[in-house]
């Protein structure tokens, strides 16, 4: 040990092996992650068209966005199947979790059932959603044939519903996530305070609304900041189930990005409109993040 | 009077069988302490009181009450558990009350209660805190309050202080007693540690693979263990076995003879018989002087010093043997050394059953 | 539960009430009011989630004119399995006519390369992250877990942008590179958490007895972290294979993978629409994420559970 004599490296060699690993972590985190958020937001005050062009042009991007009607529909179309979605996933999310947790017969087929439609693509979720909801041989049409002929439920073609036939989609898809990661909440809850719950002879309802609801708050919140960021970014589902339509009655922001981006050649409309998605994430995920990692000692 | 009688109580899951055929009567008042290895079923038997776990076969009696099929909260238990389960968004008031509130008690009924519970677990300054904000000792007690309030006759005690360090479960522990002395409540209290059972208990229920192996004092178990797993179990440090037979009314293994003229038995077991006999390190005398029916010159392989006593290791025959002497006396490591001890204070096992002979 | 005890107690017969003296367990009805509630909720979920898959694999296995007369739910009265073959080998996306399998093997050739490389480079992070702490390596680390979040669509362009100066825009190679980046969050994060979960005695241990960086990596970590990678495969897969943005960004239409292939083929204008083949077509590309879901069962919820950070 004491043969080799202490020869101080020099800081920048220490532990080189571990920064050369870490190139491409560093490399996306920096010139991907933050370089590309600050060029895309940057070149959102330019007027560049078909090709990206350091011509700045204030807010003009923004105001055009903001009074183009494609884009009012996005947002609301996004504020709605968002607020809705949300209140769904974690009603019936957190109501299968806790019907799974009663230790009841059958519950890995349940949960394997439930769990099943989140493993496939939002292009294949919106296509087979898109045949049941056909007019003329899906569920409408199912119904009539039963004799109800007056019934009619067919989101994809009427403008004012459309929103909810992607809702349902989304929810078939999205409801396993939220109810397995509610189930691990459930699962993590301390057995013992079920028991001191029943030896206080407290209802069932009780224990949960009261105890069990509050104690998961964590989980809630990691859930509702996973869902709300996946809702923000909704594209493939719409463009497989309605591609926007009818008219523009189910466009969302992230396809208008695109279109805007890629077909529309008007890229400086692209980047104030995917601007505008960014700073939708951050009023959610900051917040969070805060809360999460920076009020406290970092762990790790 | 019977406080709770467990009787020819049974539990399976699936095919394994986790309590069998159990029996258990405590009186009112008592004490009784349920010990045994992790595994051995004593939480399970606890849990089936309370109620919380439904019996496979068998039946449970409270105050003279069929309570089998009863729900807990109906059984007049109280119960605390080893990971406090305080509801921990409640401030300690309100964890005391919500069950009270829940089962509809008036006001001021729900106020005296816990004033009354705060006084005698001394929790009045820690009633508007939340759970954690209290150190692991002040939420026991706070545990043990939400027991107290609901004005039962039986308490039952989950392995309360295994997640204490050792200063505050002796603390506890004190405490735990004194409560039982002022309350003069029927306790069952499940724990793994020898010691609290010892202290604590008025009668110790010694439990292994789902069977009670021996249920007596204290001081009944330690001194005349049943079987070889209870004499094996109690004590620390744990009791010297020497492996031999029978000769003559003498205990014979590798030329030593320790005669059992004063040893208590029944029926003298016949010569020839394989047994093995047991002696406690505190039983064997160090170079006392005194005239020992029982008496050997070894010599000293270790010495281990634990604060005012001292374990000193050597060998009779081929068998190490513990002795434990105060620690002023301690030899050093290769002297010679008398031993001695009264077979009296031995327990004598028969080597294929592993019954008390 | 409760009537039957009252039933008991109401007897006037000591001997029959004696009878019923409560032993053993709590009498259980199998139709209790709670099991009823349970499982009927359970049961017309089920029906929810799986109603779509029954549906897809009855139409596909349908002809043209039973679609039209009959209706969705009806298993088919002739099964055929022409559907299946028009769409892997002869449905149209444009003026191309061969089929899903041109799309299903271009998924192939971009998923396979692009886990590999993806799992390596995260397991690499999360152990330099987890053994051999870096000054600065935390907030790249931070960063890279908020970019997680950040919407793709404020990315895309620049990437665009760096892909062309590489000269791989429109190429496979280019879209693996894209699916390294945007797995590297996740993945980083799954094997920093299983590696700080590793003693660190062990890695003590390796590091006295002289190995290096890559020694303890190859030789200690990697065989002890299977399970961990199986679950980040499980990601990167299904990730992979369903991924639709990149796919259509970053390629062009005789490299698209299966998604987007799939999206032209069902939602393409022209022609009368074979809702048989467009439904063969849809379980075809559903197919490979399902099969890895119902062989890895609990491993897939695992990786949910640690990889929700995706969303």
């Amino acid at each position: 040990m004491a043969t080799d004599a202490s020869r101080r490296p020099n800081s920048l060699f220490r532990n080189l092996n571990a920064k050369i690993a870490s190139i491409p972590m560093i490399f996306t985190a920096l010139v991907v992650f933050v370089g590309g958020t600050i060029w895309t937001v940057v070149y959102s005050f330019t007027n560049s068209r078909l090709l990206p062009r350091l011509n700045f042009v204030g807010l003009d991007q923004y105001e055009r966005l903001w009074t183009t009607p494609r884009w009012i529909a996005s947002i609301q179309n996004l504020l709605i199947y968002g607020t809705l979605s949300l209140i769904f996933s974690l009603l019936i999310g957190f109501l299968l979790a806790a019907l799974l947790d009663q230790k009841i017969r059958f519950e890995n087929t349940f949960r394997t059932i439930i769990l099943y439609p989140f493993a496939l693509s939002f292009i294949v979720t919106g296509l087979v959603w898109q045949w049941l909801l056909n007019p003329d041989f899906g569920v409408q049409h199912f119904v009539r044939s039963l004799g109800w002929e007056t019934f009619t439920f067919n989101p994809l073609y009427d403008q004012s519903i459309v929103i909810y036939g992607i809702l349902i989609a989304g929810l078939w898809q999205g409801t396993g996530l939220v109810m397995c990661l509610m189930l691990a909440g459930l699962r993590g809850i301390d057995e013992d305070i079920w028991k001191a719950a029943r030896v206080d002879g407290i209802p069932m309802w009780k224990t949960y609304l009261f105890i069990v609801i509050p104690m998961m708050r964590p989980v809630f919140v990691t859930t509702l900041v996973i869902i709300a960021s996946g809702i923000v970014r909704i594209y493939d589902l719409v463009v497989a189930q309605t591609s926007g339509g009818p008219g523009f009655a189910s466009e969302v922001p992230a396809k208008y990005v695109y279109d805007y981006m890629f077909s529309a050649q008007n890229l400086g409309q692209g980047f104030a409109a995917s601007t505008m998605m960014l700073l939708t994430v951050m009023i959610v995920v900051v917040p969070w993040a805060y809360l999460e990692f920076g009020g406290r000692n970092k762990r790790g | 009077m019977t406080s709770v009688l467990v009787k020819d109580v049974s539990l399976n899951f699936g095919t394994v069988e986790v309590l069998k055929k159990m029996n258990l009567e405590v009186q009112q008042g008592e004490f009784i302490v349920l010990l045994g290895p992790s595994g051995c079923g004593k939480s399970t038997l606890l849990n089936c009181i309370a109620g919380l776990l439904d019996v496979s076969a068998g039946q449970i009696f409270i105050n003279g009450k069929n309570v089998t099929w009863e729900e807990p909260k109906d059984r007049g238990i109280g119960m605390v558990f080893q990971s406090y389960a305080l509801y921990p968004q409640m401030t300690v008031e309100g964890n005391l009350s919500f069950g009270l509130k829940n089962a509809r008690l008036p006001r001021d009924e729900i106020a005296k209660r816990i004033a009354r519970a705060a006084e005698i677990l001394q929790i009045q300054p820690l009633l508007q805190r939340k759970p954690a904000a209290l150190s692991g000792g002040q939420r026991q007690r706070v545990a043990i309050g939400r027991a107290l309030v609901r004005d039962v006759d039986v308490f039952l005690f989950d392995e309360p202080l295994s997640n204490l360090d050792a200063k505050l479960r002796a603390e506890l522990r004190v405490e735990i007693k004194r409560l039982h002395n002022q309350l003069a409540n029927t306790m069952i209290y499940v724990t793994h540690d020898q010691i609290e059972a010892m202290t604590l208990a008025d009668r110790i229920a010694v439990m292994r693979g789902g069977v009670i192996q021996q249920f007596a004092s204290p001081k009944e178990i330690y001194n005349r263990p049943v079987n070889l797993f209870v004499a094996g179990f109690i004590g620390s440090p744990g009791m010297n076995f020497l492996d031999g037979e029978i000769a003559d009314g003498s205990f014979a293994t590798d030329g030593v003879r320790i005669p059992l003229s004063r040893y208590e038995t029944a029926a003298p077991p016949a010569s020839g018989t394989k047994v093995t006999f047991g002696i406690r390190p505190e039983h064997v005398a160090l170079n006392s002087g005194a005239d020992w029916p029982f008496s050997a010159r070894v010599k000293v392989d270790v010495v281990e010093p634990m604060g005012s006593d001292s374990l000193v290791w050597t060998k009779l025959g081929r068998h190490n043997l513990a002795v434990r002497v105060p620690t002023e006396r301690m030899p050093s490591t290769g002297d010679m050394v008398e031993i001695g001890f009264d077979p009296m204070r031995a327990s004598l096992f028969d080597a294929a059953e592993g019954l008390r002979l | 539960m409760a009537d039957v005890r009252a039933a008991a107690v109401g007897q006037a017969d000591p001997v029959v009430a004696g009878l019923v003296e409560p032993s053993g367990p709590r009498p259980r009805r199998a139709l209790s009011r709670r099991n009823i509630v349970i499982y009927g909720t359970l049961l017309l979920f089920s029906v929810y989630y799986l109603m779509p898959l029954y549906v897809m694999i009855v139409t596909s296995l349908k002809g043209m004119p039973e679609i039209r007369f009959g209706n969705v739910f009806a298993p088919p009265v002739e099964i055929t399995f022409e559907p299946w073959v028009k769409a892997w080998s002869t449905a149209c996306t444009g003026l191309n006519c061969d089929g899903l399998s041109r799309g299903f093997w271009n998924s192939v050739r971009i998923t396979v390369p692009s886990v590999i490389i993806s799992i390596l480079i995260a397991s690499v992070n999360g152990y330099a992250l987890a053994n051999w702490r870096f000054k600065g390596a935390n907030i790249f680390f931070t960063i890279l877990i908020v970019g997680a979040f950040i919407p793709y669509q404020v990315m895309i362009y620049p990437i665009v942008i760096i892909l062309r100066e590489m000269g791989v825009y429109g190429t496979l190679t280019g879209l693996v590179i894209v699916h390294t980046i945007f797995g590297m969050p996740i993945n980083t994060l799954l094997f920093r958490n299983y590696f700080a979960s590793v003693p660190e005695e062990l890695f003590k241990a390796a590091r006295v007895d002289g190995a290096g960086f890559w020694a303890i990596y190859f030789r200690i970590m990697l065989p002890m972290s299977l399970p961990i990678f199986v679950v980040s495969m499980i990601i990167q897969v299904t990730g992979i294979w369903n991924d639709f943005l990149f796919g259509v960004v970053y390629t062009r239409p005789e490299t698209y993978p299966m998604t987007v292939q799939l999206n032209n083929i069902v939602n393409s204008v022209q022609g009368v629409k074979e809702y048989n083949v467009n439904m063969a077509a849809t379980l075809l590309t559903g197919l490979v994420p399902l099969v890895i879901y119902f062989i890895s069962g609990k491993l897939f919820v695992r990786g949910i559970a640690a990889g929700a950070v995706k969303g």
